[in-house]
């Protein structure tokens, strides 16, 4: 589905996800590097560093499939 | 990392560090982004209220379960596994999937075909102006008293787990609301919707992988329930981890219900009415652009509703495993709300059971985590409101304003209309919140309220579909007599609390299962009575219902399309899917 101009709601799902991604693989790297001492029972399973990763290469895959630039080209083919 | 002290009290359940904050303030900025962006996109009335009818089956099938799936939603659900136990997941399931099936392959079609805005519109067509007016006054001011206690709710929620202070939660997430729905309409509400969607299964699945990891899988979960409940001397334990097997019997279960409640209160009627006939839901699958679409979203919707209890129930029943107190190591006993958030359960520092999804995301989320957890609450909270007000605003603008007040609008002045509804439904929202703030049993009346008119308007609606004998008169009067009678009930065992006993067929029944009976007989009674009322009026002529009533509405054939590519096909296969959980998790 479309809005207004090219973006999809999936674009916004994307960015939402990458951005999302990206702040909580670097929480969970720097609590790796600096030996944080965080009362979370599951810290050694370093759910932050593989959750956040999962989510920033969810929102990167999206946000470049359904880019404006992706679209319009797209749009553009249909007749 | 360093917390954020100035918006924290010194006792929360959790802390958010600045890497939280940030993810939160993102979501803020992206949903106020959505509806600036959105704007130029809602300048007619089929664009502001129906999102221009033009969704994907999978945009209004998300957006038609999000916009059921509220914060408080979780959180109390959640609560209620730790409460009752799996049984819980009965809302879930035979709560939802049928309902939602029915409302694909049975429904939406007349829904579709007579290209109605609102339920009360189509309520209009079928039985005319009487009973549109009824069921569209009701509805209206019955969703915005909604949202305004579902607000002070989760304010009082943000206080207990964050130590945000209640006004500044009220406002912050009113105005962000009032600016993006009045902004994009329904099509910025459906958005944030579809992205709430994302965040609460991105924030709350870790929650249950984690904690099967912890309690040793589902086997190990059991185990651990079983053997907490024994030792606080529970009666008949192993009913928490079983669906039907205790519901022989009321006393057999800590819900107090037998399977006759669940089955044909909580099934046949309340899922149903709510599934189909509240305005809130149905307006997103109306918004589809073909029928197709308009009949597999629902069932999309239902393909995950069957999953929500994977993030919801199995988070209580992780708590009633797992949860021990940090400082003691003793087992967690979570207790009522009104008792943990009294000053002597504060003193005690006693948990309510709602706070039992916060507890297991503080268990198992550290910074960033937390954060996105945490938005994941507000988002659905967030969207739960946008969805009640937009819906305010489309039958207000249609059914009372349209039809009561200016007949003549044009479609500038609706959408104007619109706008301003929008302001003002987030206004009275805010105006309830502070109501219930000062007196708190008017929450249990509106809540009781809301749910007099549901049962009725299934019975109403479904009759008006299916049988074409169906008469004006019979109609307004069945709805009348079937919201009169559950509120009749409901006094009754206010005013005598023994009085249970014949409304829900036993004094073991609890809140939940009252509200099923009460359901249920409401709803025979509209039935009963539309059907008597209609025998002994005239009916419509045939020509006034083509489009409107089985039998003289022609739906069109998917013959030209693929198996795969067809709604029943997928309805089968969901249908297939729920009844191999119930025979698992008998």
């Amino acid at each position: 589905m479309k809005s207004g101009g090219s973006l999809s709601i999936w674009f916004f799902i994307g960015v939402s996800m990458l951005v999302n991604g990206i702040l909580i693989t670097g929480a969970g790297v720097w609590e790796f590097a600096s030996h944080a001492n965080n009362p979370v029972l599951t810290l050694n399973h370093h759910a932050s560093i593989w959750w956040g990763g999962v989510l920033l290469i969810f929102g990167a895959v999206y946000c470049y499939r359904f880019s404006p630039v992706r679209e319009r080209a797209r749009n553009a083919g249909t007749p | 990392m360093t917390h954020v002290p100035a918006l924290l009290a010194a006792s929360t359940l959790v802390h958010l560090t600045p890497v939280d904050l940030a993810i939160v303030v993102f979501y803020f900025v992206l949903v106020l982004a959505i509806g600036l962006y959105l704007k130029e996109r809602a300048n007619t009335g089929e664009d502001f209220f129906m999102a221009g009818r033009e969704m994907t089956a999978w945009v209004a099938g998300l957006a038609f379960l999000s916009a059921n799936l509220g914060s408080l939603e979780l959180m109390g659900w959640a609560g209620n596994a730790y409460k009752y136990g799996i049984l819980a997941a009965h809302w879930y399931w035979i709560g939802a999937i049928p309902a939602m099936l029915f409302l694909s392959l049975v429904m939406m079609p007349f829904y579709h075909i007579c290209r109605t805005h609102s339920v009360p519109g189509y309520l209009k067509l079928r039985f005319g102006e009487s009973s549109r007016t009824l069921s569209s006054i009701s509805f209206a001011f019955m969703t915005v008293l909604m949202s305004g206690i579902n607000m002070y709710a989760m304010a009082v929620v943000m206080r207990v787990v964050l130590g945000w202070d209640i006004h500044f939660s009220i406002w912050v997430s009113s105005i962000t609301v009032a600016v993006y729905v009045a902004l994009g309409g329904l099509r910025s509400a459906i958005f944030n919707e579809v992205l709430q969607f994302f965040l609460i299964w991105a924030g709350a699945l870790l929650i249950p992988i984690l904690g099967l990891v912890e309690a040793g899988g589902w086997s190990g979960l059991k185990a651990r329930i079983l053997q907490n409940l024994t030792e606080q001397h529970v009666a008949n334990p192993g009913a928490y981890t079983h669906m039907w097997s205790t519901l022989g019997d009321f006393g057999n279960n800590p819900m107090g219900i037998n399977w006759v409640g669940i089955v044909f209160g909580l099934g046949a009627v309340i899922s149903m009415g709510y599934w189909t006939t509240d305005f809130l839901v149905v307006q997103r699958v109306l918004s589809a652009k073909d029928l197709r679409s308009a009949k597999l979203a629902p069932i999309i919707g239902a393909a995950f509703k069957m999953m929500v209890p994977f993030i919801v129930i199995l988070p209580g029943l992780l708590g009633l495993a797992l949860l021990r107190d940090p400082h003691t190591g003793n087992l967690l006993r979570l207790v009522p709300g009104d008792l943990a958030w009294s000053a002597a359960g504060q003193a005690q520092g006693l948990h309510g059971y709602d706070e039992v999804l916060p507890l297991m995301l503080a268990r198992y989320c550290g910074p960033g985590l937390l954060g996105l957890g945490i938005t994941a609450l507000i988002a659905g909270f967030m969207s739960g409101m946008a969805g009640n007000v937009s819906a305010f605003a489309t039958v207000w603008t249609y059914d009372i304003y349209g039809a009561l007040i200016n007949k003549h609008a044009s479609d500038e002045s609706k959408v104007k209309m619109g706008r301003w509804c929008t302001l003002v439904g987030v206004a009275v929202s805010i105006g309830t919140a502070y109501l219930v703030m000062q007196s708190q049993s008017i929450m249990d009346y509106v809540q009781a309220l809301f749910s007099f008119f549901i049962a009725p308007l299934f019975g109403t609606v479904l009759l008006g579909m299916l049988w074409k004998r169906a008469t004006p008169a019979g109609g307004f009067w069945g709805l009348f007599a079937g919201t009169a009678s559950s509120v009749g009930m409901w006094a009754w065992v206010k005013v005598d609390p023994g009085a249970v006993k014949y409304v829900a067929l036993s004094s073991h029944a609890q809140d939940q299962a009252q509200n099923m009976f009460r359901a249920l007989w409401c709803w025979l009674i509209c039935v009963a009575v539309t059907v008597v009322v209609s025998l002994v009026t005239k009916p419509k002529p045939d020509a006034e219902l083509t489009g409107l009533v089985y039998g003289l509405t022609t739906i069109p054939h998917e013959e030209h399309v693929s198996v795969f590519h067809r709604p029943v096909f997928w309805a089968v296969v969901v249908g297939a899917v729920f009844v191999i959980l119930q025979i698992v998790f008998w």
